[in-house]
């Protein structure tokens, strides 16, 4: 079959809402993207794991100190299952790691900012697993089969760590004048990376076209940042602390809320590197990949020998 | 009280709270991803058996304890967990080792501790007791990885079992609380244990090519308190909320 019928019959099974599947045609451009989508998805799941991890070790009860290990190891979980979602379109898990830590491979911005309190465990939770589940709900329906198929189990885990995140918050804000400072001060510093999360303006988005087309996308960014918006103001109140937004209102015309301009600069400083924590996180990928090095030669070369005795004693 | 129950409740509890403490710093940057999930794996399994352990501590000790002020509230000479457990991860082969020489201990620990007279020591133990099989064949298929991998694997996993190896005689040393529940019918004969342990240890070396330390035990009494300089810094993460700010909920 020559070129043009292939990506006839392609663009036909996309618009048909069929999923397409490692195995199947696809033309290069959709590989491509969906190893950079993929890939930097699984590397922000496991660069994520750094901020939330610096908490395990001084989380303020044992209940607390099991959730928190629990969820990042989930996290590490929705990394793999990513990796492997990516390597049925020809790239190489060690291949990605090596894109992560030379910079060539983005990971999600949020993670550049410093958690400070244990606060920012709990904001952390209901705002950042909360932007992220209404971009992933989304990527259940998306048109790569692997990718849906793993956004619908890792939806799952999302929402319970939105849940256990929010809880977190609510006892803060229940507690002592001083925890409801903290949580008020966390939801200062999360809110607008939160929001950012969601990805530049559509206007100035250069892979939206495309990506809606494809089916990669089937909302654009403006718009799940208005959902996530929606939705989490009437959660801040319920804690009782305010958004540090002095233009976020209900607007009765639009039946949505207004929201104060987001600062894009910060956003694109931060993509290129300079925010607080970009240098940090890589650097401890970096060392736990370079001291790994030894292990994972050792694996293999006792895996080989071990190979090798069972070869000897059936020759 | 039963101070003396209390306290073998501490003694068991602290060593897996310790070690799981040591587990839970590498959440995140350990070799593989498959090695940082199962190790946080077993840091969630030693913190399960802590908070049960605890929880019935509180309970004996009443007055308003929790596992909570249990496990964050004591100072420095009042946790009962052996040395070996403090063992900072100086590298994979330090993790792999301490973790290896503390599962050899702790299974037939808990097999000894199924049949205890105290029904709810026999209840965790037999909860506890699938995890540990599942430490102890982490542990030894790793040993025998780096035993008998590559030639820096094996030098680094000898070292590491020459630093550890001294501190584990500790563990099999009787203290007199553990004499006294060993007595009441409640906690293990260490001797049994220390039998099952060594022999374990020799399997698992000589397949791995790995030289048991021909070292002196070393002097140490974790058990009673007297701890390693490691301890206090364990201990200003692990409870810095709890006495920064100090009884609220969480
Ligand atoms: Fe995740
Ligand atoms: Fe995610
Ligand atoms: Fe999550």
């Amino acid at each position: 079959m020559d070129i043009k019928s292939l990506e006839d019959r392609f663009e036909a099974k996309i618009a048909a809402g069929e999923s397409i599947e490692p195995k199947d045609w696809m033309p290069e451009k959709y590989r491509k993207t969906h190893i950079r989508q993929i890939s930097q998805h699984a590397h922000s799941e496991i660069v994520g794991m750094l901020p939330e991890g610096n908490w395990i070790t001084r989380a303020p009860s044992l209940r607390r100190k099991v959730a928190l290990l629990a969820k990042v190891q989930d996290e590490a979980g929705h990394g793999l299952y990513l990796y492997s979602a990516a390597e049925t379109l020809g790239i190489t898990r060690d291949e990605m790691t090596e894109q992560l830590l030379s910079g060539k491979a983005k990971y999600s911005s949020i993670f550049n900012y410093p958690t400070l309190t244990w606060a920012d465990i709990g904001a952390i939770g209901w705002l950042v697993d909360g932007a992220a589940i209404i971009n992933q709900v989304m990527l259940t329906r998306t048109s790569f089969g692997p990718y849906a198929r793993a956004m619908v189990r890792i939806c799952k885990e999302e929402s319970f760590h939105q849940r256990q995140g929010y809880e977190i918050m609510l006892t803060l804000c229940n507690g002592t004048p001083e925890q409801k400072a903290m949580a008020q001060d966390a939801l200062n510093r999360w809110w607008w990376p939160s929001l950012m999360m969601f990805g530049p303006r559509d206007a100035e988005s250069p892979h939206t076209e495309q990506s809606m087309k494809w089916k990669i996308k089937r909302k654009t960014n403006d718009d799940l940042r208005q959902q996530f918006v929606d939705i989490t103001k009437p959660q801040a109140d319920i804690l009782g602390i305010s958004i540090p937004d002095e233009n976020l209102k209900w607007n009765e015309a639009s039946g949505h809320y207004d929201f104060g301009a987001i600062d894009w600069d910060e956003f694109w400083q931060v993509v290129n590197g300079n925010g607080q924590c970009n240098k940090d996180r890589i650097s401890a990928k970096q060392k736990a990949w370079d001291e790994g090095a030894w292990v994972r030669a050792a694996a293999v070369a006792h895996a080989e020998k071990k190979a090798n005795k069972k070869q000897k004693l059936s020759a | 009280m039963d101070q003396s129950r209390y306290e073998y409740l501490l003694l068991l509890g602290d060593n897996s709270m310790i070690l799981g403490h040591r587990l839970s710093e590498l959440c995140g940057h350990g070799p593989s991803l498959e090695t940082d999930i199962a190790l946080t794996n077993i840091s969630l399994d030693l913190f399960g058996q802590v908070r049960s352990y605890f929880q019935y501590a509180a309970e004996l000790k009443g007055d308003a304890a929790t596992e909570d002020s249990i496990a964050f509230t004591r100072f420095d000479r009042d946790y009962r967990n052996a040395i070996l457990v403090e063992q900072p991860n100086e590298d994979f082969a330090h993790v792999i080792v301490r973790q290896f020489l503390f599962d050899s201990f702790h299974l037939p620990l808990l097999e000894q501790l199924v049949n205890s007279r105290d029904e709810t020591i026999a209840a965790i133990a037999a909860k506890s007791i699938k995890e540990s099989r599942y430490h102890l064949r982490f542990s030894s298929e790793w040993v025998k990885r780096l035993g008998d991998g590559t030639e820096e694997s094996h030098q680094r996993t000898q070292a590491a079992l020459d630093h550890l190896y001294p501190y584990l005689h500790e563990v099999y040393n009787e203290s007199p609380i553990e004499k006294e529940m060993k007595k009441a019918g409640i906690g293990a004969d260490l001797a049994t244990v220390e039998a099952i342990s060594r022999n374990t240890i020799e399997d698992v070396l000589t397949e791995s090519t790995l030289m048991l330390p021909k070292i002196e035990p070393r002097m140490v009494r974790g058990k009673q308190g007297i701890h390693s300089e490691h301890m206090g810094f364990i201990l200003s993460d692990l409870q810095y909320m709890q006495r920064a700010y100090p009884n609220m909920q969480w």
